[in-house]
C-alpha cells in the first residue's frame, strides 16, 4: 500500500508550494501519473481521499492525468505504445526497448487563490 | 510519519550498532503538517527553488481575510519523490567523493541476502573494506550475523516501514564513518515492491533471487527487476532437487530489463563467488574511469 505513502507526500509538497506562493486556498491540483510507475490508480485515488482530510487540499479539485506508456526501440528508434513490460518492437522485433513515457510520478500544477 | 513514504512512524525507526546496542543515534521528529512552517529541524530544506522566509504564512490559517482574490496557476512539474531523490543524490555525491562503492541489495524475504554478505565479508572483507547497513522491520539478528562475519554494521529497524529511504541511509552512514575506497552494502528490507521506488544513492542496485522461488518473479514484480543492474541467482546448490528453469527465468528477466547481468551463486557452497567478487572489482574500475 505505498499509494498512501505517495498520497501523503503529494499533500505535503502541495501545501508547502501553496504556502510559498502566499495562497489563500488551493482550487485545483493536477497530477501526472504514468501507468507503469508502480502506482495503482484506484489505490492512489482512494488514498488521496484519506490524505487530504484536514489539509489545505480538502476542497481542492484533483485531476489525475494517467499517462500511457511509450517505449522507444534501441535498435531501430521506432516509438510505440505499450501496456506492460513485455513487448517486442513491432517494426524490428527487438526486445531492447526503453520507456520514454509511463513512468511519471509528478505534481504538474496547482491553481491557487491569492490576494 | 516517514519523511518520504508515510508507511511507518519516524519515531519507531531505530539505528543500532551491535558494538554498543544501547546507544541510539539521535532521531529528531519533523513537522511539515503544521501551517506554522517552522522548519526547526536541521535537515536540508530541499526545495527545488529558493525562497525567503521574511513573510508570514499565518493567513493560511485565516481564510477569507478580505479583499478580492485572484486565481493563479503555478506549473510545478515536481516529482512526488523529489525529497527522497535529492537526498539520494547527496548520498551519491558523498560516495563518489570518497570513491566508495555502495550496493543496494534488494530481494524477497529469505532469498539469502545476509548469507551472501556473510560469505563475501569472510572471503573478501579485507580487500573490499566492507561496511554494512542492515534494514529490517525488527530485530538485531542480521547485524549480529554481519558483525560475527567481521564487518562494521548499523542495523536500521524501520518499525512498520516496508523499505529503506535515502534519509535513513544518510543517517546510518554518518555513524558508520565510511573511509575512502571502502565498500558499503545496504541490505534493504525484504520486499520486492516498495524498495524499487526509493533511490538510496547507491552505485549499483543488486536484486537477489533464490532458485526456491518461482522463475516468473520478474514478470510479477517488474519494477524491481527493471531498476536493478545485477541479478544474483542464489542457492544454486539446490537446483538438482527443484524444477526451477534457469534459462526461462533469465529470459523473463531480460524481457523486463535487457541491461541486467546475471551471476549464479550459492552462499552455502561458495559456487560463483569468484564471479561476484570480480563484478564488484569491475565496478570500482568503472568508477575510476
Amino acid at each position: 500500500m505505498h499509494e498512501l505513502s505517495i498520497a501523503i507526500q503529494i499533500v505535503e509538497i502541495v501545501e508547502e508550494e501553496a504556502s510559498n506562493a502566499d495562497a489563500e486556498s488551493i482550487t485545483k491540483l493536477e497530477l501526472d501519473i504514468g501507468l507503469l510507475s508502480g502506482i495503482e490508480p484506484d489505490a492512489l485515488e482512494f488514498a488521496m481521499e484519506e490524505a487530504i482530510r484536514d489539509s489545505l487540499l480538502e476542497k481542492t479539485h484533483i485531476v489525475y492525468n494517467y499517462i500511457k506508456a511509450v517505449v522507444v526501440c534501441e535498435e531501430c528508434c521506432n516509438e510505440f505504445d505499450t501496456d506492460d513490460y513485455f513487448n517486442s518492437c513491432p517494426y524490428c522485433n527487438s526486445l531492447k526497448t526503453i520507456f520514454i513515457k509511463g513512468k511519471e510520478l509528478n505534481i504538474k500544477s496547482i491553481e491557487i487563490l491569492k490576494q | 510519519m516517514c519523511g518520504t513514504c508515510g508507511c511507518g512512524d519516524d519515531e519507531h525507526i531505530t539505528y543500532r550498532n551491535p558494538n554498543n546496542p544501547d546507544s541510539h543515534l539521535h532521531e529528531h521528529s519533523h513537522f511539515h503538517g503544521d501551517k506554522e512552517h517552522s522548519h526547526a529541524h536541521h535537515h536540508e530544506h530541499d526545495h527545488s527553488h529558493p525562497h525567503s522566509h521574511d513573510h508570514s504564512h499565518d493567513y493560511l490559517l485565516k481564510p477569507g481575510g478580505g479583499g478580492a482574490l485572484n486565481s493563479q496557476t503555478i506549473q510545478l512539474q515536481r516529482k512526488i519523490l523529489s525529497k527522497n531523490d535529492l537526498l539520494a543524490e547527496r548520498n551519491r555525491g558523498h560516495f563518489e567523493a570518497l570513491s566508495i562503492l555502495a550496493f543496494n541489495l534488494v530481494s524477497s524475504p529469505g532469498s539469502g541476502k545476509t548469507a551472501v554478505l556473510e560469505r563475501t565479508i569472510r572471503e573478501k572483507g579485507n580487500d573490499f573494506n566492507c561496511y554494512v547497513i542492515e534494514g529490517d522491520q525488527q530485530t538485531m539478528n542480521d547485524a549480529d550475523r554481519i558483525k560475527s562475519a567481521g564487518a562494521p554494521v548499523i542495523q536500521i529497524n524501520t518499525g512498520n516501514g516496508c523499505h529503506l529511504d535515502a534519509l535513513m541511509v544518510n543517517k546510518a552512514m554518518k555513524d558508520l564513518k565510511l573511509p575512502e575506497k571502502s565498500t558499503l552494502f545496504i541490505e534493504n528490507v525484504g520486499n520486492l515492491v516498495c524498495p524499487a521506488l526509493f533511490d538510496l544513492g547507491e552505485t549499483k542496485r543488486v536484486v537477489i533471487i533464490s532458485v526456491t522461488e518461482g522463475e516468473d518473479k520478474p514478470a510479477k514484480y517488474p519494477n524491481m527487476f527493471e531498476t536493478a543492474h545485477l541479478c544474483l541467482i542464489n542457492k544454486t546448490d539446490l537446483l538438482p532437487y527443484l524444477d526451477f528453469d534457469l534459462e526461462k527465468f533469465k529470459q523473463i528477466a531480460t524481457q523486463v530489463n535487457h541491461h541486467i547481468e546475471f551471476i549464479e551463486i550459492s552462499a552455502k557452497t561458495g559456487e560463483g563467488f569468484n564471479q561476484w567478487h570480480e563484478w564488484i572489482e569491475k565496478q570500482r574500475l568503472i568508477g575510476t574511469e
